[in-house]
């Protein structure tokens, strides 16, 4: 079947010439895959601007054929005659494209683009071709850079042209070229420069020379971008560590239960995220973009409501008995993790990014910051202020404080300690919830999401400090950055280990983790 | 209160109808016991408890057509909780108390080789419907997924013409653990055949449930400068979502670095937005877009089973490669027990040696004559909009298994019959 369609398509593809010149659409339409490579090259070549609403269907995957290869460009679901031939016979089908020709399609609106009458489409033509730029493309890069108006363009232009010259005739348009690379920080001029240095492809020794001095800036100017890179994705990690922990460093940091039932917080604010966005995806799509803002009182809300219930039915009988509030609080976690199996399923549900956190910014060509973690990092540490403000400057901060620190004489003075526990732990929850709506971001939402964090959140809080806001910070900031250190020297696997293993040193050195409570507490 | 005296007598009455009409099937044993060992609790309960519903669905449908030598099968469900020791466990309770003829379970390469030993000395007869790493032949197991020679060679083949994007360079990232080492072996020592260089190879791996790729992104954007850069992923379960994630934030499309996956199908992509995933490729020997009229019918009965069961999420249930395994081979074995008229196990793999059946992959499959593989087609598909994967490009007949590659070192002494293990 695949060989009698390709004889057909052959075919029809030498018939063509003979036919008539049916247009480019139906050109297109009519070839088999390598010929439409071929021709993409062609057009990319010499751009055409009639062209353009054609390669911008295809890059948006408009294009449709009938069965007799005639064209057609879908429009809101209406299929017009590409190129004025006569209504499809049945329904077209749509082109099957595939990545390469995706790519050279790219390339292929970018060539047209440059002669847009917009600067800014200009210039994202200009950088896409300097990442794809094709030799036959030279004689059109040549002639654009000499009528190009705009500064910027132009400077993006000649570096797509630099690329080319490389393998110029004229020794001097090849040490102009590669001077001009090593002001760049692409990660792709290094490659190119690299192969200049054998001399058996640059015969050139000043050209070498030239092109040794420009490696050496590329290099120096990728190295900074990838120590900025690291910095920010251990920065990031961080931060996810610390949504995670933070919960925890209420709960067990400041009440001292062992709650093993956290990452199951954490899950539940998920969930929550999950819920907000089905109610809003039925009753108001179109501010769907908004919904994480919606889902984080919602999930601080639902999670401390279910902390405080946990607390007065279960957790408050058992204070004073760590074993046993392990072992329930490990039971309660098994408990929500099944029903929220038998609710939702044993599968994910589907949490996806707003557009203002899909994406990133690129801040250097081989530096991309994605939106999401830099929004995560901000949450984290506005969360961290909004705990700490509520700890050290209210009234329930203040109980919460002197209950922790000794819970009879905080009862003598006339603290509701009881009160004051549920409130705690529904604040450690409802932080927790928190936590849920940032990570539900960024991994997966399933019932088991809460089983990947909670080791995490201990480390964090145990290295941290038991008891210290503060400590688990600094905790999570540094778990997050010598993991990112670690790990593109020994590889994930292995980092994990070694970090786990420091941390078990340090807590034997120091047991009571980096920050302790000075003077007297209670046990 | 009115309702359960109605229930009980329409109960009873049709039950003493159905005696009437079919004396044999009340007679006690007179059914054939078939195990279903998956996981359905734990971690690998996402994948593992569609396949059980996928096994209840097809002994349902041999049972509507009047069972196997005219019995009826009857599943015993077991739960081994994704804990690998039990499942010898569970396998050995399913092969002694309950005595099945059968059994059709496991999804881990670890799973399957805890419960071998098991099914080796009991002498039963396991049917494991998973894609995996190859080097393991027993008689005791019948193989429905598909060998390396069957899904990740084809793949950098793909990868590797001008059509997949004429890769250069080769990134294999998986998680820890026997299948993705024994797949990047394979991979490597076939890229090396192939001219590839050592220094255009990486291979990274993560643990179990990673989710911070951050750092493993930016590496395979470095190791991309260096040449055209295909990435072969062999990463496992929920960890693909975060890693895709990162891709399409950090502004990597599929026209520039194009990720195969292995381990990615429709039932994977049920939980994700599959928005950044649009043209990533996945090989597989079966999707649910495949059009023929035995898909067709294969997936309409699913949705209804699903409804009828009311089984979770069940408007969105999708059919996958696995699930059409183990839908072969489950059909596979009641022909194999017409044609042997026994289910004695001996008898029923000699049966089972070249039986075919026309799968929902639109080929006729068939069962090796010795090796205990599937002949199977193999598809690459493109991730679409809706979750469903379109085929970019397939092999034009089955490809026979071969379960001890070629690719590594001492297979080629390896007999092409099965042996036991030990």
């Amino acid at each position: 079947m695949p060989t009698a369609l390709y004889r057909f398509l052959l075919s029809l593809v030498l018939l063509l010439p003979v036919i008539a010149h049916a247009g480019d659409a139906s050109d297109f339409a009519a070839a088999s895959s390598s010929q439409q490579a071929a021709l993409l090259e062609r057009w990319s070549a010499e751009p055409d601007a009639a062209r353009l609403p054609l390669l911008e269907a295809l890059q948006q995957g408009r294009v449709a054929a009938d069965s007799n290869k005639a064209a057609f460009i879908e429009t809101d679901g209406v299929y017009q005659p590409a190129d004025g031939t006569a209504a499809a016979a049945e329904a077209p089908r749509k082109l099957r494209l595939n990545n390469r020709l995706r790519g050279l399609i790219a390339t292929a609106v970018a060539s047209h683009q440059l002669l847009a009458e917009d600067p800014a489409l200009r210039l994202a033509a200009a950088q896409q071709l300097q990442k794809s730029a094709k030799p036959e493309q030279l004689a059109l890069l040549n002639a654009r850079v000499a009528a190009e108006e705009d500064d910027g363009v132009r400077d993006a232009l000649s570096l797509a042209l630099a690329n080319l010259q490389l393998v110029d005739n004229d020794p001097a348009v090849r040490l102009a070229a590669v001077r001009l690379l090593g002001e760049t920080g692409d990660p792709l001029a290094r490659t190119r420069l690299e192969s200049l240095l054998d001399p058996g492809v640059e015969s050139d020794a000043t050209v070498r020379t030239a092109a040794e001095t420009s490696l050496a800036q590329v290099k120096r100017k990728l190295l900074i971008g990838e120590l900025l890179g690291q910095a920010f994705s251990g920065l990031s990690l961080g931060s996810i560590l610390l949504l995670a922990a933070l919960g925890l460093a209420i709960t067990f940091g400041l009440l001292g239960v062992i709650n093993m039932a956290h990452g199951e917080m954490l899950m539940l604010g998920a969930y929550s995220t999950y819920m907000v966005q089905v109610l809003f995806q039925r009753f108001a799509p179109e501010a769907l973009a908004l919904y994480p803002l919606v889902a984080l009182p919602v999930a601080f809300f639902v999670t401390a409501a279910i902390g405080m219930a946990l607390e007065r039915t279960v957790i408050r009988h058992l204070y004073g008995r760590p074993l046993e509030t392990l072992l329930a609080t490990w039971g309660i976690s098994l408990i929500l993790i099944q029903l929220v199996r038998v609710l939702f399923g044993a599968q994910n549900v589907e949490v996806a990014n707003p557009y203002w956190l899909s994406g990133g910014i690129q801040v250097l060509p081989n530096l991309v910051l994605p939106y999401n973690r830099i929004v995560i990092i901000g949450f984290a540490l506005f969360v961290v202020v909004l705990t700490w403000l509520l700890l050290n400057k209210t009234r329930l901060g203040l109980n919460v404080r002197a209950v922790t620190q000794n819970r009879n004489m905080a009862a003598c003075c006339g603290v509701p300690t009881g009160r004051v526990d549920m409130l705690a732990f529904g604040l450690g929850s409802g932080i927790a919830g928190l936590g849920g709506v940032a990570l539900s971001q960024i991994g997966n939402v399933g019932p088991d999401l809460g089983q990947s964090y909670i080791i995490d959140s201990f480390l964090v809080v145990v290295l941290g400090g038991v008891g210290q806001l503060a400590g688990s910070v600094m905790a999570a900031f540094g778990l997050g950055i010598a993991n990112k250190i670690l790990e593109p020297q020994i590889g994930a696997v292995l980092g994990k280990i070694l970090i786990l293993a420091l941390i078990i040193l340090f807590i034997q050195k120091r047991p009571q983790g980096l920050f302790a409570l000075k003077g007297r507490v209670i046990d | 209160m009115k309702r359960r005296p109605f229930l009980k007598s329409t109960l009873a009455a049709s039950a003493l109808l159905l005696s009437g009409l079919f004396p044999y099937t009340l007679h006690a044993a007179e059914t054939i016991k078939v195990g279903v060992l998956h996981s359905l609790s734990g971690t690998m309960a996402i994948s593992e408890t569609s396949l059980k519903d996928m096994a209840l669905m097809t002994i349902d449908e041999i049972n509507a057509k009047g069972g196997v030598l005219g019995k009826q099968l009857e599943a015993v469900v077991v739960d081994p909780a994704s804990n690998w020791p039990l499942f010898a466990e569970r396998g050995r309770q399913l092969l002694t108390q309950d005595k099945v003829a059968v059994t059709f379970g496991c999804w881990t390469s670890v799973s399957r080789k805890s419960v071998l030993p098991v099914y080796e000395e009991l002498n039963g007869l396991l049917f494991y419907p998973v894609q995996y790493e190859g080097e393991e032949m027993s008689p005791n197991v019948f193989y429905t997924g598909a060998a390396p020679n069957q899904q990740a060679i084809p793949a950098v083949e793909y990868l590797m013409s001008e059509d997949g994007g004429a890769a250069k360079r080769y990134f294999l990232l998986g998680t820890d653990y026997v299948y993705p080492r024994t797949t990047n072996k394979i991979l490597r020592a076939f890229l090396i055949s192939k001219g590839v260089a050592e220094k255009d190879i990486e291979e990274v791996y993560t643990p179990f449930g990673h989710s911070d790729y951050q750092t493993i992104v930016a590496n395979i954007k470095k190791f991309s400068a260096g040449g055209k850069t295909a990435v072969i992923s062999t990463v496992n379960g929920d960890s693909n979502v975060p890693f895709y994630k990162e891709l399409a934030n950090q502004g990597i499309e599929a026209t520039d670095i194009p990720v195969v996956a292995f381990s990615v199908g429709e039932e994977e992509l049920r939980g994700i937005d599959t928005k950044p995933l649009v043209g990533q490729l996945a090989a597989w020997n079966y999707f649910q877009s495949v059009e023929n009229p035995v898909n067709t019918k294969f997936v309409a009965d699913w949705k209804a089973y699903a409804k009828a069961k009311n089984l979770p999420n069940a408007d969105t249930v999708v059919t996958n490669d696995p699930m059409e395994a183990t839908y072969v081979g489950i059909h596979m074995w009641a022909q194999a027990v017409e044609k042997a008229g026994t289910t004695d196990v001996d008898k029923v793999r000699e049966a089972m040696y070249g039986q075919t059946f026309a799968a929902p992959s639109g080929y006729t499959l068939t069962m090796d004559k010795s090796n205990h593989h599937l002949h199977k087609p193999v598809m690459i598909g493109e991730v679409q909009e809706d979750g469903q994967f379109e085929v970019v490009w397939e092999t034009s007949s089955p490809v026979r298994a071969q379960p001890w590659s070629p690719y590594i070192e001492g297979n080629d002494k390896k007999p092409d019959y099965a042996v036991k293990s030990n």
